[in-house]
């Protein structure tokens, strides 16, 4: 006998329509056309130039920061070439009275954002001075509890919203941190509170090691949105006009009230996890390597740039010399900065000393001035 | 002067501060409409309003981070999790994020918020809800601890943790809430943070307690006073960082000492309290310092509880050791 089909409801048939809902948004294509004219942001050729010569600098900046890693001039480092797309065209939709709330990876759009050079080397470096930020600069240091910046986005966007600021908090994670409760939490509660947040996931394929269908049964990142009652979008992440226009989307909506929305950026990351003993090759082979070059943001990019016949070699080389220039200028800068003392450390743990850290304090006062 | 109960004083307190300083929050669960499952928000949301008494969704890590970036923009957050067996959902925010801003920005950013919630055994409560986990809390460098023992010390504690600059996790004492009045000015009015109080004076043995422990420790004094013993009650009323200064003082005078703590004994705080004292003060001592605690088990089931807390027998028993030593 043939199975009753009673119900009125086919949970099944209903994920498989909401999972084929959530299509790659590509508005540039590999070979640098425009394959989606209607979506196409049309920024103008000055904001075109700006945001390739961010990618540029970025991916020097990239180059240089492994090579430095691998010379011990820098310590900590989380590679990001192939992801600049993901961030340098989701932050080039931002404006300085958004706050970014980053992950580990994201020290690219804090330095967009104002955050000094010298600074992100000596965070690098694991020294104090680099996360103190300037008045005003609207970032956190990057966090390195994964996901953890979800949930405090929420608070700094609810706060905007209470403030009735015309701004956005903006935070990213990988896919990774979307298995993270502090993710569910962050963009649930940001949708309760209709807080004007932009919740950005780039899936990069790989946590560490572990590859994406690993964390999730779910199709897309950006379906999980639906959850939490918000707008989501998987767009392509090695895009640069795609990215941005979701983007600039998300942001119009979170201003005029609509509150949040979770991006799901596709990319790739071509570098290790960090430079600290990640080897890709135990986890992916240099077939997939090669595939995802191929989509690269940056060739892309100067196809579309070049064709429009705004940019051209020179352009690039002047982009490429300023950046190691600036790098140079940085690192020596970087190597100014002072010793630090445990007492620099201790001065940091409370407005006011307790007692027994004004204690700790004066003994290590008089070994340090040994 | 009104009479009030513990869980009144801490609704005076939360008033106080939110019509001084417009930038003070309150949010939770429960918290606005419902005025808190003690009430200890009841009548906040009406007098304030939704923007500044909210209710959240249910989650405490989400509280936590939502208390750290309403910070970020100028707020000053008194979210309350509604029992601290909850706290372990919430780690993170409170010991990986608000605890290290100040140092983890290198003193340019910080974390103004005040985290209250209910604990302590003795009200029957089901699992996760009565623990005392203050140790946790006090091992944390860049966070403060609070425990108030009396409707007083309530009022007063809590409107210093709100104008803090620094995170402060205040803990409520279920079984204090209303077990007894006290007289309270209707003015404001602060107690410092870090600072102790000899709540009983005497002079032939220091009992150090706080919380519950320190009505206990009152009771046990007064039946030691019965045989000639006069006894000194110290209330820590912050346990991180401890007021070594008054404790010293007094273990100084007396020659004898004792700590109190409900909690289970491992890794506490009567094991710092007695480690500061054999330190500073060892040539005062005529007698060890000892310990009424918990045993290490984890909070017990509501039938045990009587069993399992620290009363005033069990301090006057370990009391009549050091008087006697």
């Amino acid at each position: 006998m043939a199975a009753k089909k009673s119900q009125q409801f086919d949970p099944v048939e209903t994920l498989n329509a909401i999972e084929e809902k959530f299509e790659m948004v590509q508005i540039l294509n590999e070979e640098g056309k425009i394959v989606n004219e209607e979506a196409d942001p049309k920024l103008s050729d000055e904001d075109l130039q700006e945001l390739m010569r961010r990618m540029v600098y970025t991916r020097i900046l990239d180059q240089r920061s492994i090579s430095l890693n691998r010379q011990g001039r820098l310590g900590f480092y989380a590679p990001t070439a192939g992801q600049e797309a993901s961030q340098l065209a989701s932050h080039f939709a931002l404006t300085k009275e958004d706050f970014i709330l980053p992950g580990y990876r994201d020290v690219p759009q804090l330095i967009w954002h104002g955050w000094p050079l010298h600074q992100a080397f000596l965070f690098s470096r694991g020294h104090f001075m680099g996360n103190q930020m300037a008045e005003g600069l609207n970032v956190l240091p990057p966090q390195i509890i994964i996901g953890a910046q979800f949930i405090q986005a929420t608070g700094v966007a609810l706060g905007m919203q209470k403030r009735k600021k015309e701004a956005v908090a903006v935070t990213y994670t990988g896919e990774g941190g979307s298995s993270q409760g502090d993710f569910y939490e962050g963009i649930n509660f940001a949708g309760a509170f209709r807080a004007p947040a932009i919740f950005i996931v780039q899936n990069n394929q790989y946590a560490i090691s572990t590859p994406r269908e690993a964390q999730t049964a779910a199709k897309t990142i950006a379906q999980k949105a639906v959850a939490a009652g918000i707008p989501g979008i998987f767009v392509d992440g090695m895009d640069p006009l795609a990215v941005y226009a979701v983007t600039r989307d998300a942001r119009e909506r979170a201003i005029k009230g609509e509150g949040p929305t979770l991006i799901e950026t596709f990319c790739y990351r071509y570098g290790p996890h960090t430079m600290a003993g990640d080897d890709p090759t135990r986890y992916r082979t240099s077939d997939i390597d090669s595939e995802w070059e191929k989509k690269d943001p940056l060739v892309r990019f100067r196809k579309y740039l070049e064709a429009k016949g705004i940019w051209d070699e020179a352009k690039e080389n002047e982009v490429m010399e300023k950046a190691k220039e600036e790098i140079k200028a940085a690192i020596k800068k970087a190597d100014g900065a002072p010793k630090q003392k445990v007492t620099d450390l201790l001065g940091f743990m409370y407005e006011e000393l307790p007692f027994n850290v004004q204690e700790q304090m004066d003994i290590y006062k008089a070994k340090e001035s040994k | 002067m009104a009479q009030l109960t513990m869980i009144q004083a801490i609704t005076d307190a939360l008033k106080t501060e939110m019509k001084n300083d417009e930038n003070v929050l309150v949010f939770g669960e429960d918290v606005g409409n419902n005025g808190g499952v003690f009430r200890a928000t009841e009548g906040l949301q009406k007098e304030f309003g939704e923007e500044r008494v909210f209710d959240t969704p249910l989650a405490e890590s989400g509280i936590g981070g939502l208390a750290i970036g309403l910070a970020l923009q100028g707020y000053r957050p008194v979210p309350e999790i509604q029992f601290f067996g909850f706290v372990f959902e919430v780690m993170d925010s409170i010991s990986g994020q608000m605890a290290r801003m100040r140092f983890r920005s290198g003193g340019s950013l910080n974390s103004p918020v005040t985290i209250r919630s209910p604990f302590g055994g003795g009200v029957h409560t089901p699992e996760m809800h009565a623990d005392s986990l203050e140790g946790l809390m006090a091992a944390q460098p860049g966070l403060k601890v609070v425990i108030p023992s009396t409707p007083y010390d309530a009022k007063g504690l809590l409107i210093s943790a709100i104008r803090d600059n620094d995170p402060v996790i205040f803990l409520e004492h279920m079984k204090l809430y209303r077990s007894f009045r006290q007289e309270v000015p209707e003015e404001e009015y602060t107690i410092p943070l870090g600072k102790a109080e000899v709540k009983r004076e005497g002079k032939d043995l220091t009992i150090i307690a706080y919380g519950a422990m320190v009505q206990e420790s009152i009771k046990a004094a007064e039946a030691l006073e019965k045989e000639n013993y006069s006894v000194e009650v110290v209330d820590l009323r912050t346990i991180q960082p401890l007021d070594i200064e008054t404790i010293i003082a007094s273990v100084e005078k007396t020659g004898r000492a004792m700590v109190v703590q409900e909690a289970q004994k491992q890794a506490g705080i009567a094991a710092s309290v007695v480690a500061e004292i054999t330190d500073r003060a060892i040539l005062s001592l005529e007698a060890p310092v000892l310990r009424v605690t918990a045993p290490d088990s984890v909070f017990p089931f509501s039938q045990a509880e009587q069993v399992w807390l620290p009363n005033a027998n069990d301090i006057v028993e370990t009391a009549k050791k050091v008087l006697t030593f």
